[in-house]
């Protein structure tokens, strides 16, 4: 009777096909041939030169490198690498800035209740809001060091000078997302460093309460100048934080992200990482 | 012989390898390292939480963001206008204009000192002592009051700090107000005008082929640069506060 049914195997005779291995092989063929991981993946992943070229100009996310590069671009002690973790810095502060936006508010009655909420009763929040400032703090650091070392190889000459003013842009808006995070927490910490730092708005020339000119132009006081336009106020109250909030989350990683586009499409289109010619 | 088979395998080796997995998997490596390490610096410090914010209780001192304590810290020697306002855009000018007053065509994509000595040397100055060496001065040594603390010594923030420092034509004897406003400017403009004179004519030969406008900014931002050295150690060693006073601004 059974000799009738080929279609269903003996238990001796999966056991020995499992043993041989055989059946993972079987399902393996039946996997990679089937419908959806055929029109998933575009190509397989033997080692042939072929198959690394399709690795990266095949995939959407690797497809930013170009599919060779100068042996030297591989060296840790050429590029600091810093340049890759301020981007990988910037991904995660983007992350858990989400998970964080989740929680908080800001408004002046919420935003210091919901930062305890968040350190101690939301799930793993201390830990996300931990990351988000250590990443914060540490891009600030790569970005700098990797504008030194551009400098040290002195990669901002012909034909990537353009890249390197666009790299100042980018070193402006990191430390610009860094600064208005600074007062979201909206603790004695927050509101008087903000308070230090936006102070300075009212020396501007012409445009500040307490800038050199000030009298010559109309309408400058200290509910109207410079500095009321950045805090929405005379003094970093509430309409601050919901200036510097939207500033953080919506247009500051907006442009700084525009610009990364640029920045790093310019990498190519320059030729390629700096080297000696 | 045999030990020379190996280095003739790398000198014959291509110039370009393959992004994947030459590349790519030193950058999963570096990502993972990245990841790991910010997530073990999360666990073991949290970041700070001090008491809600209350627009009546300053505290002393109230610091900027660390990254920003460089510029706080010439707010000793400079007016807010300056230290927060001017001073910010020019460096951010000033290194966007970089690439275009730089025009060394050596040392493009390596590691040289001998070829590009005095572009090492300011820009490692500036970020180095300017930057750098202010920040850490701000965060660890800058008490109450902004004074100076060692790290030893206790934050007393009845400490008593004598005010000893004048302006410069008054140092010089001018006692009137117009006659140290031309001092003052005399001084400042002197500096400039002695500072760029000075440039042009030890790189004379060099006008032509670097350009008058290049040189001309390349100097004023020198100056600039130099200035704010010689008014923090005019103020630190000769208690100098400001060396031109006008009814607008002071430098």
């Amino acid at each position: 009777m059974a000799d009738n049914k080929p279609g269903i195997p003996s238990i001796a005779g999966l056991v020995a096909k499992i043993k041989s291995g055989e059946l993972f092989e079987e399902i393996q063929k039946q996997v990679l041939s089937s419908q959806i991981w055929t029109s998933s993946f575009r190509h397989g992943y033997a080692d042939t030169p072929r198959n690394r070229v399709l690795q990266i100009a095949s995939n959407v996310w690797l497809h930013l490198h170009p599919v060779k590069i100068q042996r030297h671009a591989l060296r840790i002690k050429f590029t600091w690498c810093m340049g890759g973790i301020t981007f990988l810095l910037f991904l995660s502060t983007v992350v858990t800035g989400v998970i964080l936006m989740f929680y908080y508010r800001p408004v002046g009655e919420y935003a210091y209740f919901d930062m305890k909420y968040l350190q101690y009763d939301v799930p793993f929040g201390m830990l996300m809001r931990n990351m988000h400032r250590w990443a914060a703090h540490a891009m600030v650091i790569t970005v700098w060091l990797h504008m030194f070392r551009v400098f040290l190889t002195g990669s901002y000459k012909p034909p990537r000078e353009f890249n390197w003013v666009i790299g100042v842009f980018l070193v402006t808006f990191t430390l610009l997302l860094s600064f208005t995070g600074y007062l979201l927490p909206w603790d004695q910490l927050a509101m008087w460093a903000v308070t230090v730092g936006t102070n300075m708005a009212r020396a501007t020339p012409f445009l500040g309460n307490e800038g050199p000119f000030q009298e010559y132009v109309f309408g400058v006081s200290a509910q109207y100048d410079a500095r009321s336009a950045l805090i929405g106020g005379s003094i970093v109250g509430p309409p601050a934080l919901l200036r510097f909030y939207v500033l953080h989350c919506i247009f500051i990683p907006l442009v700084a992200g525009a610009l990364m586009i640029v920045h790093f499409w310019r990498i190519r289109k320059d030729g390629g990482i700096s080297g000696p010619l | 012989m045999a030990i020379d088979k190996p280095k003739n395998k790398v000198e014959g080796l291509e110039e370009k390898v393959h992004v994947w997995p030459y590349l790519v998997r030193l950058e999963f490596l570096c990502a993972l390292f990245t990841i790991i390490g910010l997530t073990v610096w999360s666990i073991v410090i949290d970041a700070p939480l001090e008491e809600a914010a209350n627009p009546t209780k300053t505290p002393n001192p109230s610091k900027a963001p660390w990254y920003f304590l460089g510029l706080q810290d010439i707010l000793v020697y400079f007016d807010p206008w300056f230290a927060g306002v001017v001073a910010p855009v020019l460096i951010i000018v000033g290194l966007m204009l970089i690439p275009y007053l730089d025009i060394n065509p050596k040392g493009n994509g390596y590691y040289t000192y001998e070829e590009r000595k005095v572009a090492i040397w300011v820009y490692s100055f500036g970020f180095l002592v300017l930057w750098i060496a202010l920040i850490i001065m701000g965060v660890f040594l800058r008490g109450p009051g902004w004074n100076l603390f060692m790290p030893w010594q206790y934050w007393d923030p009845h400490k008593v700090v004598a005010l000893v420092s004048v302006d410069l034509p008054y140092a010089f004897g001018v006692r009137t107000y117009n006659m140290a406003m031309l001092f003052g400017a005399a001084v400042v403009g002197g500096y400039f005008a002695v500072g760029t004179a000075a440039y042009f004519f030890v790189e004379r030969k060099a006008i032509k082929a670097v350009g008058f406008l290049r040189m001309f900014i390349k100097i004023q931002l020198y100056l600039i640069m130099i200035g704010i050295v010689i008014k923090i150690v005019l103020r630190l060693a000769f208690n100098i506060k400001y060396i031109m006073v006008t009814p607008w601004f002071n430098i």
